[in-house]
């Protein structure tokens, strides 16, 4: 009798799981899983999306992939753009949180400023930094007439518009940062800088042996996370370059959408975004592994 | 001694004064291209063609809203975003609720291994599902609606993650009198855990809509006409019509976009910004 009200709770139990997990596993399904195995198979056609034919051409789209020259200036547009963005934000925001951390006359309001970047439209962003670039009207002329030097074209320029979309990352992502860096800092007990006091231990000597080993696992988080989100940066590329001039400032996911949406080679864009997800996973497998042995806690 | 109390103040005020310039400076260049924002869309086509550029106009020119607004249909554009980023948000935190709640409080065999699935998803860049989610809206005839644009990214991971966690916090005391009164799995969620979650749920809303608001890749993607789309796409298309637009109408334009994610971020940027701190929500 025991058995019975038991087993009939457990059912009750398990058709309630599958109740309220169904909607999500069904939308993750289909709008997440699913797209690694049918990229995987469209990576191996030729398709234009439209035409009910898909033309087998086994690892081709690969090997036109890794031939493709510009896929190789992508990468590496890519790759710089999210080393120099994620190591620059990452010490803007550290130094403006070690400042915060002195409990400042009007932090809170710097804070609130600092922070306002995150949560505004990339898109209305872009548009204004275009103008503040403007090679004969914009801010920037002026700013740097005024330090006395020549500002270039930087969007339109093939050595400046990868620079001028790190200055735009930076400034959009220095906030974010700067609050969890803060929040590193808070955690840290300050009987360990009482006791440096007593040792009579430098600011400077109290930044390198206590408060940069100890904020280590929001680093190591931030630099990962900015890493990969920065792989992943397309709106104010894409509203601001267009990828250009020449591509100079073309990164992975522009590229997967001009190949798709714009040229209609879903084959060939679907191998893109297979190395971009195989690239992800290695960092986030890479960061698995390394955060137990690289972090002090 | 005498000789460190008196070299410690002025040191002292050296560092407070030095903090100062640094959160100063550091705030004027974050605020910079804000102000830039606003006073072009304020100044006439002949201020905004000079150089060296004015800080301020010297008359306001309000009617630089009124040209941007006819642009492009702004007021379709704004009720295109409303729609799908409110209906979003409602779908998707009550799919993370239901999700979260079966996590934490309901019994299943498989319960372990199905929360490592779903947290696996989080791993996985929304970008690889640009072109199979396009082909599956073709095939539900979605293209260019708003389920199209919003029932692709109603999936919750890290929503449910959160709710769990916080679902988890709450004494199970309550939940066995819950029980005990007789309570279902439906009416404990909606009585006794949810309203608990309040402040979180509060965040994650928020969060939420500012996320759908100011999404760009996959509106542009799935809509195809001008009556379809949302705000940032809108604007990104006003910018590429044919015709020579002024900065300042541009200006203009942008701060409809703008606006509203702007007002909820000053209203509820404290609970943001701790929410963030907490790792309560994802970046």
């Amino acid at each position: 009798m025991k058995r019975l009200r038991m087993s009939r709770r457990a059912r009750r139990d398990m058709f309630a799981f599958i109740g309220f997990t169904a909607p999500n596993f069904l939308l993750l399904g289909v709008f997440v899983f699913w797209p690694i195995i049918y990229s995987l198979y469209l990576s191996f056609f030729k398709w234009n999306m439209i035409s009910p034919k898909k033309t087998f051409l086994g690892v081709a789209n690969y090997q036109a992939l890794f031939s493709d020259p510009v896929f190789w200036q992508v990468t590496r547009n890519t790759l710089t753009l999210a080393l120099f963005t994620v190591f620059i934000k990452l010490a803007i925001a550290l130094t403006i949180a070690l400042q915060l951390n002195r409990n400042p006359k009007g932090g809170s309001i710097y804070r609130a400023i600092i922070f306002s970047p995150t949560f505004t439209t990339s898109v209305a962003v872009a548009m204004v930094w275009t103008w503040i670039f403007e090679p004969t009207y914009g801010l920037f002329r002026y700013l740097f007439r005024a330090l006395g030097s020549t500002s270039p074209d930087w969007v339109h320029s093939v050595q400046w518009s990868l620079p001028a979309v790190i200055i735009v990352l930076i400034w959009s992502g220095i906030g974010y940062d700067m609050v969890l860096f803060l929040a590193g800092l808070k955690n840290i007990p300050l009987e360990i800088y009482d006791a440096a006091l007593v040792d009579g231990v430098s600011p400077w000597q109290n930044f390198i042996y206590i408060t940069f080993p100890l904020l280590s696992p929001t680093t190591f988080f931030l630099t990962i996370t900015s890493f990969i989100g920065a792989l992943k940066a397309f709106d104010i590329i894409s509203i601001m370059t267009e990828g250009g001039p020449l591509n100079t400032s073309n990164v992975y996911v522009l590229y997967l959408y001009q190949n798709a949406f714009q040229w209609f080679k879903t084959g060939y864009a679907s191998a893109i975004s297979l190395i971009l997800f195989l690239l992800i996973m290695i960092i986030t497998l890479i960061q698995n592994k390394l955060a137990s042995r690289w972090v002090h806690y | 001694m005498g000789n460190v109390a008196k070299k410690r103040p002025f040191r002292w005020y050296l560092g407070r004064l030095g903090t100062q310039i640094i959160l100063l400076t550091i705030s004027l260049v974050i605020g910079l291209p804000f102000f830039w924002m606003v006073t072009t869309s304020l100044k006439s086509p002949a201020e905004v063609a000079i150089f060296p550029p004015i800080w301020w106009p010297k008359v306001i020119r309000w009617d630089n809203f009124i040209t941007a607004w006819n642009l492009a249909p702004f007021g379709r554009f704004y009720l295109n975003s409303t729609i799908t980023a409110s209906t979003g948000v409602v779908l998707e935190v009550a799919i993370a609720s239901l999700s979260a709640y079966a996590f934490a409080r309901i019994r299943f065999k498989y319960r372990d291994i199905l929360f490592l699935v779903m947290l696996a998803a989080m791993m996985i860049p929304s970008q690889i599902g640009l072109i199979p989610n396009y082909v599956v809206l073709k095939h539900l005839r979605w293209i260019n609606t708003y389920q199209g644009i919003v029932i692709p990214h109603v999936s919750s991971v890290f929503g449910a993650f959160l709710l769990r966690q916080y679902f988890l916090s709450v004494p199970s005391a309550l939940y066995d009198a819950a029980e005990i009164e007789g309570l279902g799995h439906v009416q404990t969620l909606f009585y006794i855990a949810l309203p608990l979650a309040r402040p979180v749920l509060g965040t994650l809303v928020l969060y939420l809509f500012l996320a759908k608001w100011n999404s760009y890749l996959w509106p542009l993607i799935v809509t195809n006409t001008q009556s379809m789309r949302t705000l940032p796409v809108g604007l990104a298309m006003v910018r590429t019509a044919e015709y020579a637009i002024g900065p300042e109408h541009l200006m203009a334009a942008s701060l409809f976009v703008l606006v509203p994610p702007l007002i909820v971020y000053f209203i509820a940027q404290k609970q943001l910004i701790e929410g963030i701190a907490a790792g309560a929500v994802k970046g």
